[in-house]
């Protein structure tokens, strides 16, 4: 069986939850077995309709103190769960929970990693799953071999399929030990997409000048409905909040769409970005290194070509 | 207290990536090899801090490499420390590397456990999570700021959206990344040091390996940037929308 953990977060379940099921389930179907879901916590979502991404049970920890992250509770509930229902695989998003939790399942059960797949295990010779190394550089085909394999799936890099079918729900009995780490403080950024989850992301560079005059990248980013981001630089100088900085040191990313205003594209920054399906640059030096890495480009002042870009989005979007 | 940071050899960022041997193996020729920055940068350096705030704190580093480590170690020795351990092995599987540390760990109760929140070169983010299970002690993952007081560490770390604060009684294993400390420079004084420090050569535990590389792939070479005019716009619209398909 495939066991797929099912990450959530104010009682909403993650959209990287909805990819890892379907991965769940198209890789069961390639091994020839089931998948199902593994819930630690309580949403309000129905949670039968996680059968729409090809899973037939969702298990469910019904305990809401699960709703904060302890990384040693939480992967000692998916490894007993694991064993209890007998797991060849357990799949993980490589988010920022399946980062906590997957190393430290794949330790207790003595079960080999893939952190960071993008592809669905080849199993025409063993179980060797690709994923993403040297920051986007380059892929490495990694075999697991131990029995019980662990893999976190890089978010944005499978696609999400839906049927109409419906899962049932299982309730499971487990000891929930007591968590050693104590949450005292959250604080979200309301309302936007979070950045790692986001299809489409309008990026702004030092080439903006300054903070007064983020309004064209927001305006654009409202149109696309994308998520907004920053260079080093940008963030280093306060002009941006740092959550926003991707790049090496920052978020990596790997969005279907990454505009990018006014960033010069130093290699630190493309470790941060080069995943991302198609890239865009604008900026008003035809040299800036990004072209390199671009598929499509315009060089030009970005204060006059960003706005009439959201005008004609805007226009298309009507 | 007892600190104990875990430090790996990495290409440098601007390495050429190649592979030799039907792309089984990276080509090491003409790579500059640093400490991997996260590791670097923010759980070394967080770690002197914490010890120039409290001389008793005891700092240890360990990797997990072979004898071209050494050059990185005395780097890092430079920056601070008083000993480093190298674990005379080298492999690609993380499950090895942590059981290794872990290994060490296990003898020498620290307090606090310190890594990068992932290498540069395999972006597994994941030694901190296997070594905070081998060890039975709390993980903490992506740490942005770090504070130990009267055997509490507070963290704040990044989540999906934004962050949170975390309190937890040490021992505890943290995995650091951008604002936890500041980039430092060795001085000359503490690179004429670290030449004395003790850096101790271990042999390896019998270990399993649990995944294994097969083979490396470059990605296919981008086509090309499409150049469009400044004063073209609907065509940059139209090409997202009708050929990349993402608008």
């Amino acid at each position: 069986m495939v066991l797929v953990f099912i990450d959530h977060s104010d009682e909403q379940i993650r959209k990287s939850s909805f990819e890892v099921l379907s991965y769940g389930a198209a890789l069961a179907e390639k091994l020839g077995t089931s998948a199902a879901g593994l819930l630690l916590g309580t949403v309000s979502t129905d949670l039968t309709s996680l059968g729409n991404y090809g899973i037939s049970v969702v298990y469910q920890v019904n305990d809401a103190s699960l709703n904060q992250l302890d990384a040693q509770v939480q992967s000692h509930l998916v490894s007993e769960a694991a064993k209890k229902l007998n797991a060849a695989v357990i799949v993980f998003s490589h988010n920022q929970t399946g980062r906590a939790i997957a190393p430290r399942v794949a330790a207790r059960l003595k079960a080999g990693l893939v952190a960071g797949a993008v592809a669905l295990p080849d199993t025409s010779n063993g179980f060797v799953v690709r994923k993403n190394v040297f920051s986007g550089k380059a892929f490495a085909d990694v075999s697991i071999t131990s029995d019980i394999k662990v893999v976190s799936l890089n978010p944005n890099s499978f696609p999400v399929s839906t049927t109409q079918a419906v899962a049932t729900v299982e309730k499971l009995q487990l000891e929930v030990p007591a968590a050693k780490v104590r949450v005292t403080s959250v604080n979200k950024v309301k309302g936007e997409v979070p950045l790692t989850e986001a299809e489409i992301v309008v990026s702004g560079g030092r080439g903006l000048k300054g903070p007064e005059n983020w309004a064209i990248v927001e305006d654009l980013a409202h149109a696309l409905h994308a998520a907004t981001a920053c260079s080093r630089p940008v963030a280093d100088s306060h002009w941006r909040p740092h959550h926003e900085h991707v790049g090496q040191t920052g978020i990596q990313i790997a969005p279907n769409l990454y505009i990018a205003i006014g960033i010069s594209g130093a290699i630190q920054h493309l470790a941060g970005v080069n995943r991302s399906k198609n890239i865009v640059v604008i900026n008003k030096d035809p040299e800036a290194p990004f072209f390199k890495a671009a598929d499509y480009g315009i060089v030009g002042d970005a204060f006059e070509v960003v706005p009439k870009l959201t005008e004609e989005i805007k226009k298309m979007r009507q | 207290m007892k600190i104990l940071v875990c430090i790996s050899k990495t290409p440098d960022t601007t390495s050429k990536i190649a592979f030799k041997d039907n792309d089984s193996k990276f080509e090491e020729t003409g790579v500059q090899w640093i400490i991997n920055p996260y590791d670097e940068w923010y759980a070394l350096v967080r770690a002197i801090e914490l010890k120039e705030k409290d001389a008793s704190v005891q700092l240890h580093l360990i990797t997990v490499g072979l004898s071209d480590c050494d050059p990185i170690i005395r780097k890092a020795l430079a920056l601070g420390g008083e000993e480093a351990i190298r674990v005379n092995a080298t492999s690609d599987d993380s499950y090895y590397i942590a059981a290794q540390i872990a290994e060490v760990a296990k003898q020498n109760n620290y307090d606090l456990v310190l890594t990068g929140k992932e290498t540069i070169d395999y972006n597994a983010s994941s030694v901190g999570g296997m070594l905070a299970e081998l060890l039975d002690m709390p993980y903490v993952s992506l740490a942005t700021q770090l504070e130990i007081n009267g055997g509490i560490a507070t963290i704040t770390r990044e989540i999906e959206g934004g962050e949170e604060v975390d309190e937890v009684q040490l021992p505890v294993v943290v995995s650091c990344q951008k604002g936890v400390a500041e980039q430092r420079i060795p001085n000359m004084r503490g690179i004429m040091a670290a030449r004395t420090k003790p850096l101790k050569v271990i042999e390896p535990a019998n270990i399993d390996t649990l995944t294994k590389v097969v083979t490396f792939e470059l990605p296919p070479a981008k086509a090309g940037v499409k150049l469009v005019a400044a004063d073209n716009v609907p065509e940059l619209v139209r090409l997202l929308h009708e050929e990349a398909k993402v608008i």
